[in-house]
């Protein structure tokens, strides 16, 4: 299929959707289907359960495209946080989540080539910033983006007051914003780093 | 309670609150405006989280279903269901609302420069709005009920070094200029700076930079609308 609207921005492809262009939605999926379905099989651990979570999130950006404000939200938060908030539904409705949720997913491998470049260059972008993080705000972070925890459940098992888990989070999202904002390291960012 | 639900921004953007927690919290957003500037940022770094994971692709075949289910929606016809799509079904209503919710109160726009092309969007927005094929090239001209238009063209080459592309209203008579660009990235989304009359034509030609007052050369494409 021949990617007509390849070169407009996502919020003008959001647009074209919302006026019924099918290929609008298709470049959509191309654009966010490979983020989208690694988050939610990040989550919910199970592939057809994943593929529910992305269907259900695109089909909803499909039928609510033409209530998305531009001026608002960039269009990928958009879809990424229908494809998250269903995947957290759907974990913990099915009780997945008690498998221990920091445990890494095994890496695809043999289609790395088939990764668009930008994506692979945002992956390792937002991991630099998460290993800046110190560990409890990381952890929280990690805990209730990929473990679908929320934020009782996680006091409960960091055996932390619930103002602490809070407080972790909201400073590890600004702390990891502050991070992913500004490309030039600053005196308080920059860190020697190894090659490796 | 009321002190402490302006700490419930980050469990929120990461969609950590029980069910409870997120209605009161949506309920306070409401009328909280320091709330939603901070959700809109929040909310950005969370969900750049998703990048962070390596993780298999998704098979093939899901691509096809998706747009297949789309096209039913559309459509309107009912389609034979699975029992897993059907409870899928009910479900993206729900999640389209509840999300769509949250998007929709927030107040502060995220920095976005291009405003050009957000109130190209709106023409492009307005279920009114008449879509008509160009011929010539692949794209379309939307024309809003209020003579609005956006030229909306695609596999268009970049303008040549010295020359760009110009847009012309000809509404029966003398074409009026309607705007200039160049195809930089292989295509354009351009709201017209002439309201476009029923029935006129829009055209598109190739100029020296800067355009001019008459178009000089044959037309490129056009859309009669």
């Amino acid at each position: 299929m021949p990617r007509d609207f390849a070169h407009l921005s996502d919020e003008a492809v959001v647009a074209l959707a919302a006026r019924g262009e099918e290929t609008a939605l298709a470049e959509l999926y191309d654009r966010y289907g490979r983020v989208a379905y690694g988050l939610a099989v990040r989550i919910l651990r199970d592939q057809s359960l994943a593929e529910d979570a992305v269907q259900e999130a695109f089909l909803a950006v499909w039928r609510s495209a033409d209530r998305f404000m531009p001026e608002r939200a960039k269009a990928s938060t958009w879809i990424l946080t229908l494809v998250h908030r269903r995947a957290v539904d759907l974990v913990r409705r099915e009780e997945r989540r008690r498998t221990d949720p920091l445990e890494v997913v095994a890496p695809a491998s043999g289609d790395a080539a088939d990764e668009a470049t930008w994506l692979r260059f945002e992956r390792e972008r937002v991991q630099d910033a998460l290993k800046l993080l110190p560990d409890p705000q990381r952890e929280a972070l990690e805990l209730a983006y990929y473990g679908g925890f929320t934020q009782s459940e996680l006091a409960e098992r960091l055996g932390q007051p619930l103002g602490t888990v809070k407080s972790r989070m909201f400073a590890g999202l600004s702390r990891l914003r502050q991070l992913l904002g500004d490309p030039t390291p600053t005196e308080e960012s920059w860190q020697p780093r190894s090659t490796s | 309670m009321a002190a402490e639900i302006h700490e419930l921004t980050a469990p929120y953007a990461l969609d950590a609150l029980d069910e409870l927690e997120e209605r009161e919290f949506e309920e306070h957003l409401r009328g909280c405006g320091d709330c939603r500037s901070e959700l809109t940022a929040l909310s950005e770094a969370a969900s750049a989280l998703a990048y962070a994971v390596d993780a298999p692709a998704p098979a093939p075949a899901l691509r096809g279903r998706i747009l297949d289910a789309a096209r039913r929606e559309r459509s309107n016809v009912v389609p034979f269901r699975s029992r897993r799509i059907a409870v899928g079904a009910s479900a993206v209503a729900a999640l389209a609302a509840a999300v769509a919710l949250a998007f929709g109160l927030w107040a502060n726009s995220l920095s976005n420069s291009l405003d050009a092309e957000r109130s190209a969007n709106g023409v492009l927005r307005d279920p009114t709005a008449q879509s008509t094929p160009l011929s010539g090239a692949s794209g379309r001209l939307v024309r809003a009920e209020s003579g609005d238009a956006v030229l909306v063209v695609s596999s268009l080459r970049p303008s040549p070094p010295g020359k760009t592309y110009e847009i012309w209203v000809a509404p029966g008579g003398r074409p009026l200029r309607a705007g200039l660009f160049e195809a930089e990235s292989g295509g354009a989304v351009v709201r017209l700076s002439e309201r476009v009359p029923a029935g006129a034509k829009v055209m598109v030609t190739l100029e020296r930079d800067g355009g001019v007052d008459a178009p000089t050369g044959k037309p490129l494409f056009i859309a009669a609308t």
